[in-house]
């Protein structure tokens, strides 16, 4: 399945929610903010939400310090 | 023409800047021609720029909005003095933020911090030696006064949760994230964005170390909502936050919180 994260086309396999996603991307789920076609998703439902083709995903992840 | 203390007059020869004092500044002790301290009987000139100030006497209210609006022009005074902004986390940003701020007369400034203040936080953090064990808020509150007593702050010293910010911010008009925890980042940016319609927001992320100055920009990520930082630099072991820098990441936050209040900026739809 091919999506779009952060304007890049993603070829997925073994994936298949948003959590699976950031795992696969190495990045802690509570310090993102995740945008799926234009709504935020709230992080209670990143293990419900299913991701489908031509799905594109924006995340802006946070580090810290400041 | 020539201009004492941010007004115009027109010029006349042969006077002197004490001369020029003792009728617009009359208890002015210091005489600054064309940025440099010169005595009283300096002859001034035509196109001249002059300063007379009384040492250790705090300007009035009305003497440094005067002040403002000849260095910023009246119209932008007005915006800035009308304006109102949220600095959540007073560290290492949102200090130097807050300290920038004041200094060109934001109306009023909503503070926002648990903390304390400790000695390992001078690196950065705009307080001083007698300040540590303060409340971040308090100890923030004199310093800014100093620097211009004419702002509006109101403190807020309890432990901020993702639920609390509508609550307390939806109705200023630029918030400023200034958080060392990047859970609580990812939680305002997303609060800003499902709760605040009106409210602009600059947030952060990457400014530790000492690495290039020009990784740290400035990034819309949709009109109203603008993130500053090099997006990696996590402040940790071997990595620590520096004064430079975040400096930098400070006032990028600082300068972008202006451009949105004057207009400069797309705002939120």
């Amino acid at each position: 399945m091919n999506i779009t994260v952060n304007g890049n086309s993603k070829s997925i396999q073994d994936i298949s929610t948003i959590s699976d996603l950031l795992t696969d991307l190495g990045l802690p789920p509570d310090t993102v903010v995740v945008e799926l076609n234009t709504s935020i998703v709230t992080p209670d439902s990143y293990n419900k939400t299913e991701l489908a083709e031509d799905d594109r995903v924006e995340i802006i992840r946070f580090v810290g310090g400041g | 023409m020539i201009s004492l203390n941010e007004q115009e007059y027109p010029f006349s020869p042969g006077h002197t800047i004490g001369a020029l004092a003792a009728i617009h500044k009359p208890s002015a002790d210091i005489f600054i021609l064309n940025g440099f301290p010169v005595p009283p009987d300096t002859v001034v000139q035509d196109g001249d720029s002059c300063s007379c100030i009384q040492k250790g006497i705090v300007p009035t209210d009305k003497e440094r909005d005067a002040l403002l609006s000849a260095r910023h022009t009246p119209g932008i005074q007005k915006k800035i003095r009308s304006s109102t902004i949220a600095i959540l986390g007073l560290g290492g940003l949102g200090s130097a933020v807050a300290g920038a701020m004041a200094k060109i007369g934001i109306g009023k400034m909503l503070l926002s911090d648990y903390d304390v203040v400790e000695p390992s936080n001078l690196n950065r953090q705009h307080y001083f030696v007698d300040q540590i064990g303060m409340l971040k808020t308090e100890a923030l509150e004199e310093n800014l006064l100093r620097m211009n007593p004419s702002i509006s702050l109101e403190l807020i010293d309890e432990y901020l949760t993702e639920a609390r910010l509508p609550q307390l911010f939806s109705d200023v008009d630029v918030l400023i994230e200034c958080f060392d925890d990047p859970v609580m980042k990812a939680a305002t940016l997303r609060s800003v964005l499902n709760t605040m319609d009106r409210v602009s927001y600059v947030g952060s992320s990457g400014m530790a170390g000492f690495g290039d100055n020009n990784t740290i920009v400035t990034t819309m990520v949709r009109p109203g909502i603008f993130i500053v930082g090099d997006k990696t630099s996590e402040a940790c072991p071997g990595m620590g936050l520096m004064a430079p820098r975040v400096g930098i990441a400070a006032h990028h936050q600082a300068n972008q919180a202006l451009r949105i209040l004057l207009g400069a900026e797309q705002k939120r739809n």
